[in-house]
């Protein structure tokens, strides 16, 4: 609007030109301004994928040199180890358990926060804290609050007589995988449920008002009206926490390092020590690759339920 | 009628309260206790029953892990790092959302989900090879060799979250800029940047708390005091006998204290970042 036509053929050469110049611009510029994101990604995550695609079909050896091919061997060595399975078994009912947890704890969460009510926004504020710390810190504490002999959760379950002796939670491979458990929920329930309350908000308020109208009470309004509309967001918030859940590391390695008798040992934590501890990175590559192959089809399968009930709600 | 009404109203909000009270203790208990422990007396840590408030209070615990354990250092590993994590991911992230968000670019929803998919990547799969790499190109035990690491996990999220803030402002404010002859730089930087700064403020501290608390590539990438971050100090700090709680309570207290501060005095924007992926769909 600034630069109307003036007269004359040499000034609008000299328009079309700079058009022309604009217009090159246009196109190159945003290659331009994503090509520093696109290539960090490429070369720190997408290409060292690949390589260790590559890694998990050698023998390479940290420790003695030997770097040859060997085709599908590392991988016919993982289908007959028993750490293998062990650690695939406690990664998947870890990451059952937690999410499944979590989902429902921060659902029930979300509908508390959902209502208004003086001093919401400190719940609000509160429920951050646990997303904040960092996990290291998160293990260390859960590793005093769950400790065998001055561990408060002990002190304060005798106190209350639900236990006569004291417990030795994550020293013992039967509770120790429960602690892990217990420590995760702490660590993401809020955060799944205010994610979940962002779902619950955008759900209109006049269709639970017309339900109430009908004679709807609260739990049929939750049941019959939020759930249906809020379930595509919870199935993204649930693939989101499996997948993260998944590849759970650091809450396993500081707090019991797999142990004890390797009763926490995790696909992440297992896959470390045998490339550190064992310097064993073919074989570690291969457990990798095992792990990244799993994680796709976990989210393969989420996706593929959530395009379908996306299509089936708008169509 | 009327009465009985009221009695459930009041009822409702009864349970209200005490379940909003109970999501506050369950998510507060476990720091305080923690921040508590923090300044008790070992004498007091190992008794029978333990004493919920420190009294007699002491300091022996942050005075043990500055002094003994340098626990200093590792803070300003944990800072350079963070911080310069912080600036690349701002600088880089910002450029491609803003190219998302603002210019032609062709399947912007499928290079917006490449993008995010990365973020998905089981980061143990990266180690060996990555691992490979720096130590041929001499990057072990560097600043340098976390901070690029860090960046490619922060970018994923940085991208989405100011990609959902620059679709927030009004286009015509572009077509403006444009009509009065500025090229894409300049409409980033002297229109959509100075709009987007509180966009810029949580997405920087979203990035900050990642590369702040990352533990597994600095555990396999550093190896002394001189570059180990503080995930890995606190990680290493036991004694060879015992647990020594009230140092790693003190440790605790210090390094997420200033998180959980800056994490309170930004919440309102810090939730609207983060949960816009699950409002939009």
């Amino acid at each position: 609007m600034t630069t109307l036509p003036s007269a004359g053929l040499t000034a609008g050469n000299r328009r079309s030109k700079r058009l022309t110049q604009r217009s090159r611009a246009e196109r190159w510029a945003p290659l331009l301004f994503l090509l520093p994101a696109v290539l960090t990604l490429i070369t720190v995550s997408v290409y060292p994928v690949l390589d260790g695609m590559r890694l998990s079909l050698r023998n390479t050896m940290l420790s003695t040199q030997e770097d040859d091919f060997v085709g599908l061997a590392n991988y016919v060595r993982l289908t007959g180890d028993p750490q293998f399975w062990s650690a695939w078994q406690h990664t998947m009912l870890f990451t059952a358990a937690s999410t499944l947890l979590e989902t429902v704890i921060g659902m029930a969460m979300a509908l508390v926060l959902y209502e208004t009510f003086k001093g919401r926004g400190w719940v609000r504020a509160a429920m951050l804290v646990p997303w904040a710390i960092p996990t290291v810190v998160t293990s260390k504490m859960f590793g005093w609050l769950f400790d065998g002999q001055h561990g408060v959760v002990n002190w304060l379950l005798r106190q209350a007589g639900l236990i006569d002796g004291y417990v030795n939670w994550y020293g013992d491979s039967q509770t120790a995988l429960l602690t892990i458990i217990i420590a995760d929920v702490w660590k993401t329930t809020s955060f799944m449920a205010l994610l979940l309350l962002a779902g619950l908000q955008t759900v209109p308020h006049s269709l639970v008002e017309a339900a109430r109208i009908d004679g709807a009470g609260s739990w049929q309004c939750f049941w019959s009206i939020r759930l249906p509309l809020l379930f595509t967001t919870l199935l993204i918030a649930g693939m989101f926490r499996a997948l993260d859940a998944f590849r759970i590391f650091d809450l396993v390695y500081v707090l019991t390092g797999g142990g004890p008798a390797d009763s926490t040992e995790v696909l992440s934590t297992l896959s470390y020590k045998v490339l550190f501890s064992g310097l064993d990175f073919g074989y570690g590559s291969a457990l990798s690759a095992a792990m990244f192959i799993t994680e796709a089809i976990i989210a393969l399968g989420f996706g593929l339920f959530i395009v379908r009930r996306m299509r089936r709600d708008n169509g | 009628m009327l009465s009985s009404w009221r009695t459930q109203l009041l009822i409702t909000r009864i349970a209200l309260y005490v379940a909003s009270a109970l999501i506050v203790v369950w998510s507060v208990a476990p720091f305080l206790w923690q921040v508590s422990t923090s300044f008790q007396e070992d004498r007091l840590l190992s008794a029978p029953t333990p004493s919920f408030l420190p009294w007699p209070g002491t300091l022996d615990h942050f005075r043990n892990i500055f002094v003994e354990k340098e626990f200093h250092l590792y803070i300003v590993n944990s800072a350079i790092v963070a911080g310069l994590t912080t600036l690349f991911c701002l600088a880089i992230g910002g450029a491609a959302a803003f190219a998302l968000a603002r210019l032609r670019v062709y399947y912007r929803f499928g290079i917006l989900a490449l993008i995010l998919s990365v973020s998905m990547f089981p980061q143990i799969a990266i180690v060996a090879p990555l691992y490979l790499a720096a130590s041929a190109l001499g990057l072990m035990n560097t600043y340098t060799i976390l901070v690029i690491i860090y960046l490619s996990l922060g970018l994923p999220l940085v991208i989405w979250v100011l990609f959902g803030y620059f679709q927030t402002i009004p286009r015509e404010i572009d077509e403006a800029a444009i009509i009065d002859g500025a090229g894409p730089l300049r409409l980033m930087i002297s229109v959509i940047l100075p709009m987007s700064l509180p966009g810029f403020v949580t997405t920087g501290l979203l990035a900050f708390i990642m590369a702040w608390n990352e533990f597994m590539f600095a555990l396999a990438f550093t190896s002394g005091v001189d570059r180990q971050t503080i995930p890995v100090g606190i990680a290493n700090f036991t004694n060879l006998y015992y647990v020594p709680w009230g140092d790693l309570a003190a440790a605790s207290v210090v390094v997420t204290l200033p998180l959980v501060l800056l994490v309170l005095g930004f919440q309102r924007w810090i939730i609207q970042g983060l949960t816009q992926g699950a409002v939009k769909e």
